[in-house]
C-alpha cells in the first residue's frame, strides 16, 4: 500500500490509516486528515521536501517522514475535469 | 438593569479572520494581557452591546484545545475561568470560516464542551458565496444548538447581529452541550475523575486521556507522580482493546457530529471550482518558479529595510544631535548635564535609531502573513532550515537578523515549538547585523585596503565576515538543538491559508504594535546600559590636581577657538609654500622661522582638548580597568586601548568607533561617517583621521607594528561574534520573559568571540611568521 510520501503531485487517494508520533497523529486529525479523508498531492518543495497537500477546502504541508505515516489508497486521477468532487 | 463588564473570549483557527473581527469590534481602545511564566500575549478590548460593556479577549489562534506546553495552556485555563488575572468569560466566540465549516466546526465542538455560552461567527460568508457554497443559518444553529451568525469582519457586515446574539446568550446563560462520545469512553474518564476527586473539571481529565504526552498529562504526572502514568496507559489501553483508541476516538466523534451539522446546513456544487489560491499556488509553490519568486521577495524586503530605513535613521541621528546642542546652549557645564546629553539623550537616540528597521520589518512580515504567502516561504525554506535543526518558520527571523537582530527576534513569534524559537533567537545575533559595518569599514580601510594590495581584498574580508554568521549561526543553532534544547521533532504539519488582500489597517496596526513594545520595554533596558557605561567613562572626572576634565576640554576648545583663524591662515600659507612653482612663476613666499614655531603651537592647542579626553576617559573607571585587563587581551594581540573600546561598546557595537576616537585623541567620531561619502565634510575629516591615528599608534607598537592585519582582523572577528549590543539583549529578554536567556546568550557569544579572535590573531602571526 503506498503511503502519502510516495504519491507525485496531481496524484489523489484515500487516507486508510494515520501512524506516527502522538502529537503528530493528534495534530493531523485535528485538521481534518482523518481514515476515509480524500486528499491530493499539489506540489513539491523545491527540495523535495515537504510536501504541500489538499484537503477538502484546506492545503496543508507536511515533511515527507511526516506523510510515510499516512497509508493510502490511490485513487483514478481525472484528468477531464477542472476541479474535484467536493 | 443594572450590569457589569461581560467578559467575551474570541476563540479560531488561525487565518479565520480573528483579529479582524477583534480590531472591528474593539477599534482602538485596546490594551496587552500578559500572564506571568509564559510567552504569549492576548489583546483585550473593550466595546459596547446594547449598552452593555463588553471586554473581549482575543486568545491566540489555535486548531485544538488540546494544549501542548505552557503557552497553549493559558488559553484553556483562561476559558475554564482558571487565570486568576482574568474573570471567567459570560460568552465565548467561535469565529469560524464559512469556506471550511467542515474543518473549522471541530474546534467549535470542544468549545462548547466547556460549560459556557457559545456563538458562532461564520466568517467570510463573501468568498463562500464565491465559491457557490450556500449555509442555511437557521438550521445551522438548530444542529449547533448555540446562535450562528453570518458576518464579513473585513467590511464589517453582520456585527450588529453577533453582538445581539453574544448579549443575549450571556442573559440566557443557557450551557450548549458538545457531541455525544461512545460510553466506554464516557465510563473511563468518569473512573478516572473519581480518582482525581474534584482537583480537574472533567473536560481536562478527558484532555489528559486523550492528549497523549500533552499539557494536562504532564501536569497530573507532576502532581501525582510517576504512577499516574502508568493508570493513564492502561485507561488508554483499555480505550483501544474496546476499538476507542485515542487520539481517534475524539477526533471520530466531533467529526462525525460535524459532519452531521454541515450535511444538514450547508450545500456545495458537486464539482469544486478551481479558486484564485488554486491559481496562485500553482506558480508560488511551483519549484523553479516559487523558489525565483521567494528569492525575489526576499531581495526586495531586504533592499527596503536598508534603502528606506537609512534616511529615517539619519534624520533621528541629527534630530538627537539638535536636541543635544540645544541642552548643551542652555545647560551649564557639569555632571547633570553630561549625564543628560552623553547618557539620556544619546541613550534614547540609541532606542529610537532601531525604530524604522523595525516598523518596515514588521510591515513586510505583516503584509506577507495578511496575504498568507508566510507559510509558502515557511514551505520552501524548510528542508534547507531543518539541516539545522530548525524548521522553515525560523527563516524569515533569521534572513531579517542581517539586517538587525532586533526585530528578526521580534519575528520568531510566528514560531509555534518553544525550543525552536529559543534556538532561533540564540542564534538570531550572530547574522551579521548592520550595525558591525561601521567596525569593518573601519578596521578594513585602515589596515586591508592598503595602497598595493589587491583591489578585491577589501570586499572579500567584508564578504568572509559576513559569511561568518552564516556559518556559524546554523552550527550553533544545531548545537543547541542537540544539547540544551533537545527534544522530539516538533510536528511540521502547517496549514496554507487562502491567499487573501492585505488590509492597510492591520499592516499598520502590526507595525505600531511592534514599534510601541520595542520602544517601551526594551528602550527602557537599553537606557539605563547606556548611563551605566557612560558613567563608568564619565567618573572620575578630576584629574591628580582636582581639576576637573570637562572644563578643561571647554577651556581648550574656547582657547582653540581663538586661534581658529590664525591657525587656517598659517596652515594655507605652509601649503602653499610647499609648493613646486610651475615655470615662470615666483617662488612662493616660505614661512618664516618664528611663523613655523607659532604654527606648531597652534597646532598643538588646536588637539588639547582632544588629548585632554583621551587622558580623561583613560583614568575612567572603565579606562583603569581596561588598564589592568591588558594580560586578557593580550593573546588576541589587542593592547589596552582596543580592549576599553571593546568593553565600552556593550550597549552597541558602533559605539566602538567612537570610543576608538577618544582615546586615539582624535575625538568623538560618529560611526555613520566612516565610508559614508555622503556624511558631513567635518564628520568625514574625522572618520578619516582616526583611520590615520589608528594605523600610527599600531605602527608604535611592536605587536600591532608588525601584525597590523592580523589584530585588525582579530577585532573584525570578535565584533563578528560577540553579543555586544544591549538592545538585543533586552529584546531576549523581553520575548523569552527570562533573564536567563540573554545571559547565556551574552556569556555564549562573548565566550565565541574570544576564541574566535583568538585563533584569527595567533594563526596570522604565524602566517606572517
Amino acid at each position: 500500500m503506498p503511503t502519502l510520501a510516495e504519491l507525485s503531485p496531481g496524484q489523489r487517494g484515500e487516507v486508510l490509516s494515520v501512524t506516527g508520533d502522538p502529537a503528530l497523529v493528534q495534530r493531523l486529525y485535528e485538521l481534518g486528515l482523518l481514515e476515509g479523508e480524500q486528499v491530493e498531492v499539489v506540489a513539491l518543495a523545491p527540495l523535495g521536501d515537504p510536501i504541500e497537500i489538499r484537503l477538502g477546502n484546506s492545503r496543508l504541508t507536511l515533511r515527507r517522514a511526516e506523510a510515510a505515516g499516512i497509508a493510502v489508497q490511490l485513487l483514478e486521477t481525472r484528468n477531464s475535469e477542472r476541479g474535484t468532487r467536493n | 438593569m443594572l450590569t457589569a463588564t461581560l467578559t467575551v473570549a474570541l476563540v479560531g483557527n488561525p487565518n479565520t479572520g480573528k483579529s479582524t473581527l477583534f480590531n472591528a469590534l474593539s477599534g482602538l481602545r485596546q490594551k496587552v494581557g500578559n500572564y506571568p511564566g509564559v510567552t504569549v500575549e492576548m489583546k483585550k478590548g473593550q466595546f459596547s452591546a446594547d449598552g452593555v460593556s463588553v471586554e473581549l479577549i482575543d486568545l491566540p489562534g489555535t486548531y485544538s484545545l488540546a494544549a501542548r506546553s505552557p503557552d497553549e495552556m493559558v488559553a484553556v485555563d483562561l476559558l475554564l475561568g482558571r487565570r486568576p488575572e482574568e474573570s471567567r468569560p459570560a460568552v465565548i466566540v467561535s469565529i469560524v470560516d464559512a469556506t471550511n465549516l467542515d474543518r473549522h466546526l471541530y474546534l467549535t465542538s470542544q468549545l462548547l464542551d466547556l460549560g459556557v455560552p457559545v456563538v458562532v461567527a461564520v466568517n467570510m460568508i463573501d468568498a463562500a458565496r464565491e465559491q457557490g457554497i450556500t449555509i442555511d443559518f437557521e438550521k445551522l444553529s438548530q444542529s449547533l444548538g448555540v446562535p450562528a451568525v453570518p458576518i464579513q469582519a473585513n467590511k464589517g457586515i453582520g456585527l450588529g447581529e453577533l453582538t445581539k446574539a453574544i448579549r443575549e446568550s450571556a442573559e440566557q446563560g443557557a450551557v450548549p452541550n458538545g457531541p455525544q462520545f461512545p460510553e466506554a469512553f464516557v465510563l473511563v474518564a468518569e473512573q478516572l475523575q473519581k480518582e482525581l476527586s474534584d482537583e480537574l473539571p472533567p473536560v481536562l481529565v478527558r484532555r489528559a486521556l486523550t492528549d497523549v504526552g500533552g499539557y494536562t498529562e504532564q501536569w497530573l504526572v507532576d502532581h501525582h507522580g510517576e504512577e499516574f502514568r502508568a493508570k493513564l496507559t492502561s485507561a488508554r489501553a483499555k480505550l483501544a482493546s474496546a476499538g476507542h483508541a485515542v487520539p481517534g476516538v475524539e477526533a471520530r466523534a466531533r467529526f462525525a457530529w460535524v459532519r452531521e451539522a454541515v450535511a444538514a446546513s450547508v450545500t456545495k456544487p458537486a464539482v469544486r471550482p478551481v479558486t484564485w489560491t488554486d491559481r496562485i499556488d500553482s506558480v508560488l509553490t511551483h519549484r523553479l518558479w516559487g523558489t525565483l519568486i521567494f528569492l525575489l521577495v526576499m531581495f526586495l524586503m531586504f533592499q527596503s529595510i536598508f534603502l528606506w530605513a537609512k534616511p529615517l535613521m539619519d534624520l533621528i541621528g541629527s534630530g538627537q544631535d539638535a536636541i543635544a546642542k540645544l541642552v548643551e546652549g542652555t545647560m551649564a557645564s557639569g555632571p547633570l548635564r553630561a549625564l543628560i546629553v552623553d547618557g539620556v539623550i544619546n541613550g534614547v537616540g540609541s532606542v529610537l535609531v532601531f525604530l524604522p528597521q523595525i516598523l518596515i520589518l514588521f510591515g513586510f512580515i505583516a503584509i506577507l502573513e495578511d496575504c498568507g504567502y508566510m507559510a509558502r516561504a515557511a514551505f520552501l525554506m524548510d528542508r534547507v532550515m531543518s539541516r539545522c535543526g530548525l524548521s522553515g518558520k525560523s527563516f524569515i527571523p533569521m534572513l531579517s537578523s542581517v539586517a538587525c537582530a532586533i526585530p528578526g527576534i521580534m519575528a520568531t513569534r510566528v514560531i509555534e515549538n518553544r525550543r525552536d524559537r529559543l534556538a532561533t533567537i540564540l542564534v538570531a545575533p550572530l547574522m551579521s547585523c548592520s550595525a558591525r559595518l561601521p567596525v569593518y569599514v573601519l578596521l578594513i580601510g585602515a589596515f586591508i585596503a592598503k595602497p598595493g594590495s589587491p583591489s578585491y581584498l577589501p570586499g572579500l574580508v567584508l564578504f568572509a565576515m559576513y559569511m561568518i554568521g552564516f556559518t556559524v549561526a546554523p552550527l550553533v543553532a544545531l548545537t543547541l538543538k542537540r544539547t540544551l534544547l533537545r527534544g522530539a521533532p516538533p510536528v511540521f504539519v502547517m496549514e496554507l491559508p487562502a491567499y487573501r488582500r492585505p488590509k492597510i489597517g492591520a499592516v499598520l496596526r502590526r507595525m505600531f504594535d511592534a514599534g510601541k513594545a520595542f520602544t517601551i520595554r526594551a528602550g527602557t533596558i537599553i537606557l539605563a546600559a547606556m548611563i551605566v557605561v557612560w558613567a563608568l567613562l564619565y567618573f572620575p572626572y578630576k584629574d591628580g590636581e582636582g581639576n576637573s576634565y570637562p572644563e578643561r576640554i571647554e577651556q581648550a576648545e574656547d582657547a582653540a577657538k581663538e586661534k581658529a583663524d590664525r591657525l587656517k591662515e598659517l596652515k594655507e600659507k605652509d601649503e602653499a609654500s610647499k609648493k613646486q612653482p610651475e615655470a615662470g612663476e615666483p617662488i612662493p613666499p616660505q614661512l618664516s622661522d618664528e611663523e613655523k614655531a607659532e604654527l606648531e603651537k597652534l597646532e598643538e592647542t588646536a588637539g588639547q582638548a582632544d588629548k585632554l579626553n583621551g587622558e580623561w576617559k583613560r583614568n575612567s573607571i572603565l579606562g583603569r580597568a581596561g588598564l589592568t585587563m591588558e594580560p586578557v587581551f593580550r593573546p588576541l594581540g589587542w593592547d589596552w586601548k582596543i580592549g576599553v573600546a571593546a568593553l565600552a561598546s556593550f550597549p552597541a557595537r558602533e559605539v566602538i568607533v567612537g570610543t576608538f576616537g577618544i582615546l586615539y585623541d582624535v575625538g568623538d567620531v560618529d560611526p555613520g561617517a566612516v565610508g559614508d561619502d555622503a556624511a558631513e565634510a567635518e564628520d568625514k575629516e574625522k572618520a578619516a583621521g582616526l583611520t590615520k591615528a589608528v594605523q600610527e599608534e599600531w605602527a608604535k607598537d611592536p605587536v600591532r607594528g608588525k601584525y597590523g592585519v592580523p589584530v585588525a582582523l582579530s577585532v573584525m572577528v570578535f565584533f563578528a561574534l560577540c553579543c555586544q549590543c544591549a538592545a538585543t539583549l533586552a529584546v531576549i529578554w523581553r520575548e523569552t520573559k527570562s533573564i536567563a536567556w540573554p545571559a547565556f546568550t551574552f556569556v555564549y557569544m562573548t565566550a565565541l568571540a574570544y576564541v574566535g579572535a583568538m585563533l584569527t590573531f595567533q594563526v596570522g602571526r604565524l602566517v606572517m611568521g
